[in-house]
């Protein structure tokens, strides 16, 4: 963790490592979707279950990356951590990119189920505001000029907006909702047929193996753009050196 | 798959292919702009380094 706050080792690192990453994607998404498209239809929902295969990963990413973003927060706010605010910064579009996913991929699926695209339930209105915070969060950093004061402010914002997720996970349990309550994650263990677990778990795993790809990547540009600002500041600061010595050279 | 609600689960599958799509075309295409602007700084400070030492001369 030491080394990887050096930003010089990060990229070093991510340049082994992000092959290996892509590839296992690659793989896992050929393999999920393959196990997906071969699973036997519900005998409630029919072929409709193959929506299952990419909300509830999308879902879950949408939650594990708001997550990150929290520690990246602290990272960023009580250890002071050089790449945490690269790492909040390079989640935020992710995390948008798969709650987009879940919402819409939820819409489809409730609409053949449910009879309506939409309800205002707890589990669909929390993740909306989950959505609405990412995006508000993207805005936040453009916003903002100076990374140092986009980066605190980003930080407490993501924070505060962390009390969201309790809300999404237990929605189920606390309100009366449309949606049903959690099938996987449970105390007594799943609920779904092992014939649907496999290649969900399979979905779920070249989900997570995308966001860490990307997200390496998109810290990586993250390092990037901060060096182009120091190399474009010291370019600066030498052609002024070098613009009064040329004055004082003609006046001469 | 002759299930009445085919088009759902291909609208489903298409949404999330172009969102993943844009996602890694938005990684793809970010790192090729700045590894070009990092370059293009690089030769700026360079110039104007190879400049502050003629000046100095």
């Amino acid at each position: 963790m030491v080394n990887l706050a050096n930003p010089t080792t990060f990229v070093e690192l991510t340049r082994r490592v992000l092959p290996w990453l892509a590839a296992a994607t690659a793989v896992l998404f050929v393999a999920g979707l393959w196990l997906s498209f071969t699973a036997p239809p519900d005998y409630q929902q029919g072929e409709t279950v193959k929506i299952m295969y990419l909300h509830v990963p999308a879902a879950w990413m949408a939650t594990f990356v708001y997550a990150v973003m929290t520690a990246s927060a602290l990272g960023t706010l009580v250890w002071r951590h050089p790449l945490a605010d690269s790492a909040q910064k390079a989640a935020a579009p992710l995390g948008a990119g798969f709650t987009f996913i879940c919402l819409v991929t939820g819409s489809l699926w409730g609409k053949p189920m449910w009879g309506t695209y939409w309800v205002w339930d707890a589990r669909l209105t929390s993740v909306l505001v989950l959505f609405i915070l990412y995006l508000g969060l993207i805005a936040l950093w453009r916003a903002i000029d100076d990374p140092g004061r986009a980066a605190k402010a980003a930080a407490i914002l993501t924070l505060v907006g962390a009390v969201d997720l309790p809300i999404i996970k237990f929605s189920v349990d606390w309100w009366n909702t449309l949606h049903q309550p959690a099938s996987v994650f449970r105390l007594d263990g799943p609920t779904i047929a092992p014939e649907l677990l496999v290649p969900l778990i399979m979905m779920s795993l070249a989900f997570t193996c995308l966001f860490l790809t990307l997200h390496l990547m998109a810290i990586r540009n993250e390092v990037l753009r901060r060096r182009i600002a120091r190399v474009t500041m010291l370019a600066a600061v030498e052609g002024d050196r070098l613009t009064p010595g040329l004055a004082a050279g003609g006046a001469r | 798959m002759s299930d009445p609600h085919t088009g759902f689960i291909i609208a489903a599958y298409a949404v999330a292919a172009a969102t993943i799509g844009a996602m890694i075309g938005w990684v793809v295409l970010d790192f090729r702009g700045l590894s070009a602007e990092l370059a293009r700084a690089t030769r700026a400070l360079d110039g104007a380094r190879a400049g502050g030492r003629d000046a100095e001369r």
